[in-house]
């Protein structure tokens, strides 16, 4: 018998390991229940991360951008409106009114990192006989692909572009038939014209991206736009991405802009994660559910099995608490030993699925996140879960009548 | 000589207050000195479990009072009934039972071990001690379920001894063992009884045991014919 520990801890221990094969079965059953929660909830972190990582690499996460211009009904004497039917008036492409002074207001912002400005329209890029229908953004590289990381993208050529140099995605390029260094012509709507050389060709992942998405000095685009001196939007990120939403009601509400944060336009995205952050906490509960029944069981059976031994030790003067506890403390050790061997198949499947699942291009579906803390809430919450399942077996041993339990 | 147990007006009821109530012992009174021998005997459905029940506090009479040590337990709540039977009363059951989880060795620990909470090196060696005094030595570390019945009786025997109690409640010690084997677990129990002073109360059924005892006392349907 180990000295250091009580009377509670070694019979439990003992009844624990003669009943070892309803033991292993029943930590076996725990085993595979936390499994499944660490596999689950591992996976699920990952792919959040991922899904974060890519919305968050290739978007800013708040956009700045001019007031929506709106028609006001023409008004005769107070209560009196002379024309009652007001249509919305057309959005021209219109800069940000002092662009500059709300940008250094921005960065001046100890929440906020980088600031971007853009400038950016539709236009028509042709090369021969060619045509197609672009979206011209202009901007400074030196902040903005902080916010997108176009350089990461780039397949040919580099991203460093001057003012007579564009950068194109692979489709645009196919469609014009256009190669790294061809020269292709810019026109827009407002009157611009340029011919730019190709100095770098990207590939976004997303087919319609690469087809439309084009990159230009701010400059060239504030020429090509007829925006002189002007900037459609400013581009932040945040150092907290999930306050961006309260940071963007903030510079709205102080500032003549409209501020739209990555959470608000990405709505959908946070309603999906939502979806399956609740179907997984369903799940996790019922699967705890499950492995809690499964200790009750085994621990109300084992009650049975052994109240002779209990209506003994009662007899030569166990107190009922202590009856208790060693019925509660087996629950314990169950979902204790349960959730390491759970953690370690958990872990092992999830490298498993991991180095399996690809996406299509071959790169990993999500990224491997194996956190310690993880383990560590899991293991404690399989040991709470099994001291709460005992509780209804021990509190029926501890009130075993002697008498009764002796007599069998 | 002290008086380890004394019992007034004992009696008990079974299904108090409705209409099957039905009294199974009828006012008993018996007086145990300290180094007593005593057979109880008679019938099944006498009562005699029913008052070894209650005189090892296992159970409470419905009137009556019963003192050990002079001490009265009728006014004892459940925890300190629980504390008393494990410091004054050793148990031998006829089944034997002792808990197949552990050892010969720590089955007669068990009773110091649920009392001090802890192991400690003073009641294993008392547990050595009194697993020699009955012989059983050699099969100290053996599980309690590879025993024989003779032995596991005496196992259980040493365990009732651990505490040192002033009484040793044997419910049909011998019951369930042959003939040779009940008399080695009888002449133990003497011998203790006349070494130590342990007063025994024994239950049984074996007319030539009773005979060996000190005093015989008979249960017939619930009262004492002594």
């Amino acid at each position: 018998m180990n000295r250091w520990l009580p009377f509670e801890w070694i019979a439990a221990v003992r009844f624990l390991l003669e009943g070892l094969l309803q033991t292993l079965v029943i930590l076996g059953g725990i085993a595979i229940g936390v499994g499944v929660i660490v596999f689950m909830s591992a996976m699920l972190a990952g792919l959040q991360a991922n899904f974060i990582k890519r919305v968050l690499t290739s978007q800013p996460q708040i956009q700045l951008i001019p007031l929506d211009q709106v028609a006001r009904p023409l008004r005769n004497a107070k209560g009196t409106i002379e024309a009652p039917i007001v249509q919305r008036p057309t959005q021209r492409v219109l800069s940000i009114d002092q662009w500059q002074k709300i940008r250094d207001e921005m960065q001046a912002r100890p929440d906020v990192v980088t600031v971007a400005p853009t400038a950016s329209g539709s236009g028509l890029a042709l090369r021969g006989d060619a045509n197609r229908a672009i979206t011209l953004t202009g901007m400074e590289p030196e902040n903005y692909f902080n916010i997108v990381r176009v350089p990461d993208y780039i397949v040919a050529g580099d991203a460093q572009v001057t003012s007579e140099g564009i950068l194109v995605g692979t489709e645009l390029a196919n469609n014009l038939g256009a190669s790294l260094g061809d020269k292709i012509n810019v026109t827009t709507a407002q009157g611009g014209n340029r011919i730019l050389t190709i100095t770098g060709i990207f590939d976004l992942g997303n087919k319609g991206a690469n087809q439309r998405s084009t990159f230009v000095t701010l400059r060239t685009a504030q020429s090509l736009l007829g925006l002189i001196g002007g900037v459609t939007t400013l581009d932040l990120t945040v150092t907290d991405i999930y306050a961006a939403e309260n940071i963007a009601r903030d510079i709205q509400a102080s500032h003549p802009v409209e501020a739209d944060s990555w959470i608000k336009t990405n709505a959908q995205f946070f309603t999906a994660v939502q979806a399956q952050q609740n179907s997984n906490t369903l799940i996790r509960a019922f699967v705890g559910l499950s492995v809690a029944f499964g200790i009750a069981a085994v621990l109300i059976v084992s009650v049975i099995q052994r109240s002779k031994d209990i209506g003994i030790l009662r007899a030569m003067g166990t107190k009922r608490e202590q009856i208790l506890r060693v019925f509660l403390i087996q629950g314990g050790i169950l979902g204790f030993l349960g959730s390491l061997v759970g953690s370690v198949l958990g872990a092992g499947a999830l490298i498993l699925w991991h180095s399996v699942a690809r996406q299509v291009d071959g790169s990993e579906l999500f990224p491997l996140i194996i956190e310690s803390q993880l383990f560590v809430y899991s293991a404690a919450l399989a040991t709470l879960t099994g001291v709460i399942a005992a509780i209804a077996p021990a509190l029926r041993a501890a009130r075993l009548d002697p008498v009764v339990a002796i007599r069998g | 000589m002290a008086e380890v147990l004394k019992l007034e007006q004992i009696k008990k009821s079974y299904n108090l207050g409705t209409a099957v109530e039905t009294e199974v012992l009828h006012g008993i009174d018996l007086s145990m000195q300290s180094g007593d021998f005593l057979a109880l005997m008679g019938p099944s459905g006498s009562g005699k479990s029913t008052l070894l029940n209650i005189i090892g506090l296992l159970d409470r009479p419905t009137s009556g009072r019963l003192l050990i040590n002079a001490q009265d337990t009728g006014r004892l709540g459940d925890a300190a009934l629980t504390r008393l039977r494990g410091e004054t009363i050793g148990f031998i059951f006829q089944y034997h039972y002792l808990i197949s989880a552990f050892t010969a060795h720590e089955n007669v620990m068990m009773p110091m071990l649920v009392d001090r909470g802890h192991p400690d090196a003073e009641m294993a060696k008392r547990a050595d001690v009194l697993l020699e005094r009955v012989g059983l030595s050699r099969w100290r570390n053996n599980n309690a379920m590879n025993m024989s019945g003779g032995q596991q009786q005496r196992v259980a025997i040493a365990r009732a001894l651990a505490m040192n109690p002033d009484l040793v409640l044997a419910d049909e010690p011998t019951g369930n063992l042959d003939t040779k084997s009940a008399n080695a677990v009888f002449e133990l129990m003497r011998e203790i009884n006349r070494e130590r002073g342990t007063t025994f109360l024994l239950v049984t059924h074996n007319d030539d045991l009773a005979k060996r005892c000190d005093r015989i006392v008979q249960v017939v349907d619930g009262s004492l014919a002594t």
